[in-house]
C-alpha cells in the first residue's frame, strides 16, 4: 500500500525516447520491405513488431514500474498465445 | 490494509488495474485468434496474399502507425502530468490523443472508401471473380481493421469520459486509476496496430 501512495513517476523524456525508438523501428520495417530479403522479410517485420510491443508494454503500460505480478500475468498470456499458434501450425504443417 | 494511510473513500486501485489487465487479456486473445486465422490462410495462399496486399497503400498505413504511436505517448504523458498536479497539461495531452485518434479514423475512412470505390469490398463483383486467397485477404482486412477501428472509437469514448472526470476534479493526482486504465486500453489499441501494420501493409 505504501507503494501506492508514492507511485513511480515516469519522466516526460523517457516517453519521448521510447517514441523515437518506436518510430525508428517503424521506418526500418518499412525500409526493409523495399529491400528483397526473401523469406526473411516477414520474420524481420515480426521481430521488429515484437520489440516495439515489448517497449510499449514495459514503458507506456508501466509494466517495468508496476508490481512484478502484472508482468508475469502478461507473459503467461503471451505464452498461451504462442502455444496455441505453435499447435495450430504443427497441425497444418504435418497433416 | 490501508488503515495507516488517510483515505476517505473505499477504493481498490490495485483491484481496478488487475481487472483492466484481465479485460485486456481477453482482447489480446480475441485479436490473437484472428491473427492465427490470418497466418494459416497466408500460409495456404502466399501468392494471393502477396498480390492483394499491393492494393493497400503503405503510405497511409505508415502514417496511421505514426499517429497511433504519438497518441500512445501523449496519453502516457498525461499520467505523468496528473501526478505532477498539472491539470491543464493533463487535459491538453488527453485532447491531443483524442485529436490524433480522430485523424486516424479520418485516414481509415478515406482508405476504406477508396477500396470500396474500386469495387473491393466483401461480396463485390470484382472480388467474386478473384481467387479464394484474395477474397480471404480482403475479408480479413475489413474484419480486422474494422474491429480495430471499433476499438479506437470505444477508446475515444473512454478517454473523453475520463477527460470530463479530470475537468470536474474527480480524477486527481492522488486518484488517477481511471486515467491509468483508459491509458492501458489505448496502449492495447496501439499494440494491436503494431502487428496489423506489418501483416497487412508490408507484404512484399
Amino acid at each position: 500500500m505504501e507503494k501506492e501512495q508514492r507511485p513511480h513517476i515516469v519522466r516526460y523524456q523517457t516517453y519521448v525516447y521510447v517514441l523515437i525508438a518506436l518510430l525508428l523501428m517503424t521506418f526500418t520495417s518499412v525500409a526493409v520491405t523495399h529491400i528483397n530479403l526473401g523469406p526473411y522479410t516477414v520474420s524481420t517485420a515480426l521481430i521488429l513488431a515484437a520489440i516495439k510491443s515489448t517497449l510499449v508494454l514495459l514503458i507506456f503500460m508501466h509494466l517495468k514500474f508496476d508490481k512484478k505480478f502484472y508482468g508475469y500475468m502478461v507473459a503467461s498470456v503471451f505464452l498461451l498465445f504462442f502455444c496455441v499458434i505453435t499447435i495450430t501450425f504443427l497441425d497444418y504443417l504435418y497433416r | 490494509m490501508n488503515n495507516h494511510v488517510h483515505i476517505d473513500e473505499h477504493r481498490d486501485d490495485e483491484g481496478a488495474k488487475t481487472g483492466m489487465w484481465i479485460f485486456i487479456f481477453t482482447e489480446i486473445l480475441l485479436f490473437g485468434g484472428l491473427f492465427i486465422v490470418y497466418s494459416v490462410y497466408r500460409y495456404l495462399n502466399p501468392l494471393a496474399f502477396h498480390l492483394a496486399a499491393h492494393e493497400l497503400s503503405t503510405f497511409i498505413g505508415t502514417l496511421n502507425t505514426v499517429i497511433l504511436l504519438v497518441s500512445s505517448m501523449t496519453i502516457a504523458m498525461s499520467i505523468t502530468a496528473i501526478q505532477y498536479k498539472n491539470k491543464k497539461l493533463t487535459l491538453i495531452l488527453m485532447g491531443i490523443t483524442l485529436l490524433l485518434a480522430f485523424i486516424f479514423l479520418v485516414n481509415k475512412y478515406f482508405e476504406w472508401s477508396g477500396k470500396i470505390s474500386h469495387g473491393i469490398y466483401p461480396g463485390s463483383e470484382i472480388l467474386q471473380e478473384a481467387s479464394r486467397g484474395e477474397i480471404l485477404f480482403f475479408g480479413l482486412y475489413y474484419a480486422m481493421t474494422g474491429l480495430h477501428a471499433l476499438h479506437i472509437i470505444i477508446g475515444m469514448a473512454f478517454i473523453g469520459y475520463v477527460m470530463r472526470m479530470v475537468a470536474k476534479n474527480e480524477v486527481r493526482h492522488d486518484n488517477f486509476i481511471l486515467l491509468e486504465n483508459s491509458g492501458l486500453y489505448w496502449h492495447l489499441v496501439d499494440l494491436i496496430w503494431i502487428f496489423l501494420f506489418p501483416l497487412f501493409y508490408l507484404i512484399t
